[in-house]
C-alpha cells in the first residue's frame, strides 16, 4: 500500500525557492491527517547542504539526488530520477509547485507512471484517507473540488503564495538519504544552451507580493512610469490587463488574467482596469484588492477591497507620496 | 517539415461560467465556443514554420462536432488538413484519456514538431502536452515564446521564460511544444482562404477507428473524479474611499492599507 507525503524540493543555482518551503508546510499538515512521514526530494548539483533546510519546516526525511546533470533543470533528467524513485518508494501523495518548472515537471511524470494529476491546487484535505484537491477551472470563475481513483500516488501541484508557510523550528531535523538512480545520457535530449536573467530586477508576478496593474486607463505605454513610481516604493512588481497587453503597452509577461499569469498577491492594486471577467479570474485570489478608477460602475469595483473613485493619474501620485510614510 | 497541431474548443474567456445544478458540469446552453487561445498560437506558428521550410500542417481537433468550426479556421488560416476525434464515448473523458486519444490519431502520422496550448483555458490542467510527449517518446518543450527550426530540420531552438529568467533550449525533432502567448500574433483568416478551406481535406475520426476501447473513456474512466464543482469564494465589495481631493482619498487608502490591511 502506497504510503507517505513527497514534496518535490524546488531550487535554482542552488538557492532553495519559497514555494518549496510552502509544499513542505502543507505537506506536513497532510502527513499529520494520515499519520505518516514527510519526505521532502531535493535534486540538483551540490545541494546536499541546503538538504538541511527542511527539517526544521516539518520534513522527516530528505532524498537527496545531486548530479551535475540535474543543474540546470530539464524535463528528461528531472523526471527520470523522480519516477524511479517514486517507483522504487512508492508514496501515497506526490506534491510539486504549480510554478513554471513544477507544472512541466508534474504533467510529464503523471503521463509516465499513468495517474491523474491536479494541476494548480489552491487547497488540500484529507477525506476518508484520500487527498481531495481544491483547484480553480475557468481561471477561477469556478472550482473543483476533485479526488483520485486507480491513481497512485495521487499527484497534485499547489499554486505558490497561496499555502502558508509554517514557523520553522530549529531544533527539528531530518533524515537526509542519497536517492538511488540512475541517468543515462542518452535519454537527456534537451539541453539548456543559454540562461537570460530579467536585467530589471523585477519580481515574477507570480511570486510578488504586491502588484501595481494598468489597463486601458492608462492611456498609453509612456504612462506606466507613474505605476512605476507607486511600484517602486512599495515594493511592487507593475502587471498589466489584456488590452494593455493586446495594445502592445506592455510585455506579454506582465498580462494578468485568463490568458496570462494567475496571481496571487497580498496586495493588487488595480488602476484604470473597468474588471473584465477574464482580467479578474486572474486575480481574483489576491488577498487585498485595491480598485481606483473614473467610472464609478466599474465591475472592478465589486470585488475590491476598497475602492476609490478618481483619476487614476491624480490618485496614483498622491498615493505614492502617501505610501512612503509607512515603507 | 510536417506539423501537427491539436487544437480544442473552449468557452469565449469573456464567458460568465455557470454551474449545472449536478454540480459536476457547467450549464453549456448560451456559451460560445471559441479555439483554444493557446492552440491558435500553436497553429499560426506552424503555419509560419511551414511558410519558411516548406512541408505541411495537420490540425488535430478533438471533442464534439462543433469542433470542426475551429478546425475549418484552422485550415482557413492556411492548415493544409483536419482530424476530428469525435466520440459520444468521450464525453466526461479526463484529459489523461484526451492524450490518449491524440496520440492514437498522430503516431502513424509524419511528423517533425506537435504544438499543442500551454493549457485550455477552460479546465486548465496543462497536461495534455507533457501526456502527448510521453506516450510518443518524444521531448517536450513547455510554455514556448520563440522557436526556431535549424536548416538541416532535425533540431530546434526554443525560448522558455520561467520566474525572472528565459532559458534557451534546444532539442532534436520531433518533439512537441507548448505554445505560451508571446509566440505569435495569429493572423486572420482571409476570405480566399476561407473559401479554399471549404475544399480542403477533413476527417473524422471515432475511438474505434483508432484502434481505441471505449471503456477506456467516459467519465466512467476517469482517475481524477470530480467531487464538486462551486463557484468561486465570494468577494464582497468593499469600501469606496471618501474624500474631497485625489491628495485626500490618496491618504485615507495608505492609512487603511497599513492600519487595518496591514499591506503597507
Amino acid at each position: 500500500m502506497a504510503q507517505g507525503v513527497w514534496t518535490i524540493a524546488e531550487q535554482r543555482d542552488g538557492k532553495i525557492r519559497k514555494i518549496s518551503y510552502e509544499l513542505v508546510s502543507e505537506g506536513r499538515r497532510l502527513a499529520d491527517a494520515l499519520g505518516q512521514e514527510l519526505t521532502v526530494v531535493l535534486l540538483g548539483s551540490n545541494v546536499k547542504d541546503k538538504a538541511s533546510e527542511f527539517g526544521p519546516y516539518g520534513a522527516d526525511k530528505v532524498l537527496v539526488a545531486d548530479d551535475s546533470r540535474l543543474e540546470p533543470y530539464t524535463t528528461d533528467a528531472y523526471v527520470s530520477v523522480i519516477s524511479q524513485l517514486v517507483k522504487a518508494n512508492e508514496p501515497g501523495i506526490l506534491l510539486l509547485g504549480a510554478s513554471v518548472e513544477g507544472k512541466d515537471l508534474a504533467g510529464r511524470l503523471a503521463a509516465g507512471l499513468d495517474v491523474a494529476m491536479a494541476q494548480d491546487c489552491t487547497a488540500f484535505a484529507i477525506e476518508n484517507g484520500s487527498l481531495v484537491a481544491t483547484r480553480p477551472i475557468y481561471a477561477g470563475k469556478a472550482y473543483a473540488k476533485v479526488t483520485f481513483e486507480n491513481s497512485w500516488p495521487q499527484m497534485a501541484t499547489a499554486r505558490p503564495k497561496v499555502m502558508s508557510v509554517r514557523e520553522p523550528d530549529p531544533s527539528k531535523s531530518a533524515e537526509v538519504i542519497d536517492a538511488a538512480f540512475t541517468l543515462n545520457d542518452a535519454d537527456l535530449k534537451t539541453k539548456v544552451v543559454d540562461v537570460v536573467k530579467d536585467e530589471s530586477g523585477k519580481v515574477d508576478l507570480t511570486e510578488a507580493d504586491k502588484i501595481v496593474s494598468g489597463g486601458r486607463g492608462m492611456k498609453g505605454p509612456e504612462n506606466y512610469n507613474i505605476l512605476e513610481a507607486l511600484a517602486d516604493v512599495i515594493g511592487a512588481s507593475v502587471g498589466a490587463s489584456r488590452s494593455a497587453v493586446d495594445a502592445g503597452w506592455r510585455p506579454h509577461v506582465d498580462q494578468v488574467g485568463q490568458t496570462g499569469k494567475v496571481v496571487s498577491p497580498n496586495l493588487y492594486v488595480a488602476c484604470g482596469i473597468s474588471g473584465a471577467i477574464q482580467h479578474l479570474a486572474g486575480m481574483s485570489t489576491s488577498k487585498v484588492i485595491v480598485a481606483i478608477n473614473k467610472d464609478a460602475d466599474a465591475p472592478i469595483f465589486q470585488k475590491a477591497d476598497y475602492g476609490v473613485v478618481g483619476d487614476l493619474f491624480d490618485v496614483v501620485p498622491a498615493l505614492t507620496e502617501e505610501a512612503k510614510k509607512y515603507m | 517539415m510536417n506539423i501537427i497541431v491539436c487544437l480544442k474548443q473552449v468557452p469565449d474567456t469573456e464567458t460568465q461560467i455557470k454551474i449545472a445544478s449536478n454540480s459536476q458540469s457547467i450549464v453549456t446552453d448560451d456559451i460560445k465556443w471559441v479555439m483554444n487561445p493557446y492552440d491558435e498560437f500553436g497553429v499560426e506558428e506552424a503555419l509560419r514554420l511551414k511558410e519558411k521550410h516548406g512541408g505541411e500542417v495537420t490540425v488535430v481537433g478533438l471533442g464534439p462536432k462543433r469542433v470542426t468550426e475551429s478546425i475549418r479556421t484552422a485550415l482557413a488560416m492556411g492548415a493544409d488538413k483536419g482530424i476530428l476525434i469525435t466520440d459520444d464515448a468521450l464525453n466526461g473523458s479526463d484529459s489523461l484519456a484526451h492524450a490518449k486519444a491524440l496520440a492514437a490519431a498522430i503516431k502513424d502520422l509524419q511528423f517533425d514538431l506537435i504544438f499543442t496550448g500551454q493549457r485550455g483555458v477552460d479546465d486548465d490542467l496543462g497536461i495534455v502536452g507533457a501526456t502527448l510527449a510521453e506516450l510518443l517518446n518524444i521531448p517536450q518543450l513547455s510554455l514556448i515564446i520563440k522557436v526556431e527550426v535549424a536548416e538541416d530540420g532535425k533540431s530546434v531552438k526554443v525560448e522558455r521564460p520561467i520566474e525572472g529568467e528565459t532559458l534557451v533550449i534546444t532539442s532534436p525533432l520531433p518533439a512537441l511544444i507548448t505554445a505560451q502567448k508571446g509566440l505569435n500574433e495569429p493572423r486572420y483568416a482571409s476570405l480566399p482562404g476561407i473559401m479554399k478551406a471549404k475544399k480542403k481535406p477533413l476527417v473524422e475520426k471515432s475511438l474505434a477507428d483508432l484502434g481505441l476501447n471505449v471503456a477506456d473513456f467516459g467519465a466512467g474512466a476517469r482517475k481524477m473524479k470530480i467531487l464538486e464543482l462551486t463557484p468561486p469564494p465570494g468577494r464582497q465589495a468593499g469600501k469606496i474611499i471618501e474624500g474631497e481631493t485625489p491628495q485626500e482619498k490618496a491618504a485615507q487608502l495608505a492609512k487603511l492599507l497599513h492600519e487595518e490591511a496591514k499591506v503597507l
